[in-house]
């Protein structure tokens, strides 16, 4: 859960304010204070903290908090424009060349990411702008860099072009131009090698890699985890290369991520993807707004609807509903249920875009179980067709043959039949309140 | 006699490679962190509250992190006052003094827990990306120089290429590497090399395994499975859990350390890339924060750019120029 603690922090000092008539300006000035620790120990580089502090200040202690009806509903108002602004303002897209091939270097530090990134950008935008990639290993410098580019190429049907690592990699890169063209690919992914921004030799290389490639796209990854050097990175590839974005990794780490907050304001160049993940298609682009209200722990609901629609079924998604109203659900709807869910990906991910999620005492802590889910997929796989429909058939003996099927105890069948059994009567009353009016579909019982 | 001095007499003993190493390594870091320190006593004539800002400023810059800030500025606040110190040229000394105090510590053990009679088991953990399989590679090789019968396993079994990577480097040290197939049971491979290791008689077996993020519950336990594993075939052992950190990596290296230590006991820190950070804060931070000593540091790409980390060797590549220029200054007066 990214951000955690900076959200905690923020909200803690919210809550003192909320409800409160007004505001005096030692209030205010306690909880820049507050703003400013959370940001400092979320790795923020303390000069954009205290352009940040500063803005927020001018604005809260002018007319706009002051006099206004709600000064605490004004004031995390005021902290949730300024970050979404200090983080990019509005969502940036992707540079496509007018002539292909449209070609995109990576480029950063040793252990950033970059093969990973660069296999899951090949990926996505062959995915949602139908191009046909190849991917250029030019890191001859890393044992097994290339084979890495290699596999996860082979992994989702990639080609990648590679001349060993005894070459040059600007001749690399330049054949693979060549490469590219003649086999009319529309999009051309560099990844070099990890290096120092200090590094003169291998930043020279860059120039001449950049020179011959002529990249639409120079993207900066950084791992999220980076502590205050990342400006001073950033600062170095972009004086050097004149980056076009930044790709952040590692995102879905228990980092506060205070690098993105800072990257952007000092280099002026945008965050357009994030890493979420170790899976091929754990990559996201980058929603400043949404990013700004899930650090101030008010969810990152857009994105969970986006999810949801992306992978649940929108006919089975109704049939469920109707299933739901009448109170037909059995073992199979809810196997399906759990299904979807999961398609959207770990749960814990789930959870950390919820409202308030980390609201909640406890919930912070809370780890979802996902070999729990397993278990109930296998004790309901475990079941005849017969019992999952009627599951009040289930006898001492079934239950046994259950247990023994799924490699579960009774106990564990009892838990779930009565889980279940509680769902349904929940779903009763659910019916006798709310006629017509949209049930939770994340209603799980182990949720 | 000031602490340069000091630090040069307590070092004479040593290798001067082995200095010139870390002060080559540290170049970055020790100008930024100097040049700064230097601006600042420039500044700021007297010590006040205004000084002790803007040294706290610089200390959050350099990664320390705000709870090892306030320790410092604490003590440094009492020490000024104890010795009533007003100029802040003055304090400079005490400054690096509490710093190396911090650093320090009680003298910890840096150097690598080996089994005096039979097999070492060294196990290497850590993030994705901070350095795991080079710092495994790098430490088989001094191992292997130091005459000692070295054994591999690939336990990253999870990220592609990662095999290849630790094969490559088993080449170049001329070490056998036991792996099985890309996304096997990384707990399996551990079990096979345990029993390679026992019954070839080596020496010492170093573990790599896969990067991952101290958050994923799944992924700890897999580590908790693969250090049992260990454990199993042989008693007493792993005999060095070592946690392998980014040195970029800011305050989110103290979760690491924590969760990590949770999963597997970690015995000893590797600082990974120490040369490529302006600042080394970071180190005190977890000094300060831990009770988990840094035991190597990564100062490079080589093979031999792995050494043991040694607090003194550390802050004289830290602080050398702040004190030349202190000299030189002298001298024009």
């Amino acid at each position: 859960m990214a951000f955690e603690s900076l959200s905690d922090r923020l909200q803690a000092t919210m809550k003192k304010i909320r409800g409160r008539g007004k505001v005096s300006e030692n209030d205010v000035k306690q909880m820049m204070r507050e703003i400013r620790l959370a940001l400092l120990e979320a790795d923020v580089n303390f000069k954009v903290v205290k352009a940040f502090i500063k803005k927020v200040q001018e604005r809260a202690v002018g007319q706009e908090v002051m006099k206004s009806l709600t000064p605490g509903q004004q004031i995390i108002k005021v902290v949730q424009e300024e970050l979404t602004e200090l983080m990019g303002g509005e969502q940036t897209k992707l540079n496509f060349s007018l002539k292909p091939p449209t070609v995109l270097l990576f480029v950063g530090l040793q252990g950033a990411g970059k093969t990973t990134s660069a296999a899951k950008l090949a990926n996505h935008i062959r995915k949602n702008n139908n191009k046909k990639p190849l991917m250029i290993a030019a890191d001859i410098y890393r044992p097994a860099a290339i084979k890495q580019l290699q596999t996860l190429g082979a992994q989702l049907s990639i080609p990648v072009f590679s001349l060993g690592d005894q070459v040059n990699p600007v001749d690399i890169v330049r054949q693979g131009m060549d490469q590219a063209r003649a086999d009319h690919n529309d999009l051309v992914i560099i990844d070099t090698a990890g290096r120092l921004h200090i590094d003169e030799g291998l930043m020279n290389e860059l120039d001449q890699i950049k020179e011959v490639s002529h990249p639409d796209e120079v993207f900066l990854v950084v791992d999220a985890m980076t502590g205050q050097d990342a400006v001073n990175v950033a600062r170095a590839f972009n004086d050097r290369l004149d980056l076009t974005g930044v790709i952040m990794t590692k995102l879905d780490g228990d980092t506060r991520g205070g690098a993105a907050l800072s990257i952007r304001s000092v280099t002026g160049k945008p965050i357009k993807f994030v890493g979420m993940g170790e899976k091929m298609d754990a990559l996201e682009p980058f929603h400043p707004d949404r990013m700004a209200s899930r650090i101030l722990g008010m969810g990152d609901v857009l994105s969970l609807i986006e999810k949801a629609q992306a992978t649940i079924d929108e006919e089975k998604a109704r049939d469920m509903q109707q299933k739901l109203l009448s109170v037909s659900f059995t073992f199979d709807d809810f196997l399906e249920q759990i299904g979807q869910v999961r398609n959207m990906g770990p749960l814990e991910d789930l959870l950390a875009m919820m409202p308030g999620a980390n609201k909640f005492k406890g919930m912070k802590n809370m780890q979802i179980d996902e070999k729990k889910i397993d278990q109930t997929e296998a004790i309901i796989r475990s079941m005849t067709s017969h019992e999952k429909t009627e599951p009040e058939i289930i006898n001492a003996s079934r239950k046994k043959r259950i247990a023994l099927g799924s490699g579960t105890s009774v106990a564990d069948v009892n838990r779930l039949l009565k889980q279940f059994k509680d769902m349904k009567k929940m779903m009763k009353q659910f019916m006798g309140k709310a006629k017509g009016k949209k049930r939770n579909p994340f209603n799980l019982p182990f949720m | 006699m000031n602490f340069f001095n000091k630090m040069k007499d307590k070092l004479t003993g040593k290798s001067t490679a082995m200095n010139e190493k870390f002060k080559d390594g540290l170049t970055k870091t020790r100008k930024t962190f100097a040049e700064r320190m230097n601006q600042l006593v420039k500044r700021y004539r007297k010590v006040d509250e205004d000084f002790f800002d803007e040294l706290e400023e610089i200390l959050i810059e350099s990664d320390v992190g705000m709870n090892t800030v306030m320790d410092l500025v604490d003590r440094l606040k009492d020490e000024s006052r104890a010795r009533n110190i007003k100029d802040t040229d003055k304090l400079k000394d005490v400054i690096v003094e509490v710093l190396a105090e911090f650093l320090t510590k009680d003298n910890e053990e840096t150097k690598l827990n080996m089994n005096p009679n039979g097999l070492t088991v060294i196990l290497v953990v850590g993030v994705n990306g901070a350095g795991k399989t080079t710092t495994v590679g790098k430490l088989a090789g001094r191992l292997k120089n130091e005459g000692k019968h070295v054994l591999l396993a690939a336990a990253d079994t999870f990220r592609a290429g990662a095999i290849e990577q630790l094969q490559v480097w088993g080449d170049r040290t001329g070490i056998d590497v036991i792996k099985h197939q890309e996304g096997s049971d990384p707990a399996s491979v551990v079990y096979d090399a345990m029993q390679a290791a026992k019954s070839r008689k080596v020496d010492v077996l170093i573990c790599d395994t896969a990067g991952r993020l101290q958050n994923k519950v799944n992924l700890m336990k897999e580590l908790e499975k693969i250090k049992r594993v260990i454990s199993r075939e042989c008693p007493g052992a792993p005999h060095e859990v070592l946690l392998v950190l980014d040195a970029t990596t800011g305050q989110n290296a103290l979760s690491q350390a924590k969760l990590f230590r949770q999963a597997s006991e970690v015995t000893g820190i590797a600082l990974t890339k120490l040369d490529g950070t302006a600042k080394g804060g970071i180190v005190l931070a977890i000094r300060n924060e831990m009770d988990i000593p840094v035991k190597l540091v990564g100062l490079g790409e080589q093979l031999n750019d792995l050494q043991t980390f040694d607090a003194d060797a550390f802050l004289y590549g830290l602080f050398s120029e702040l004190f030349q220029n202190e000299n030189e200054d002298t001298e024009d007066q």
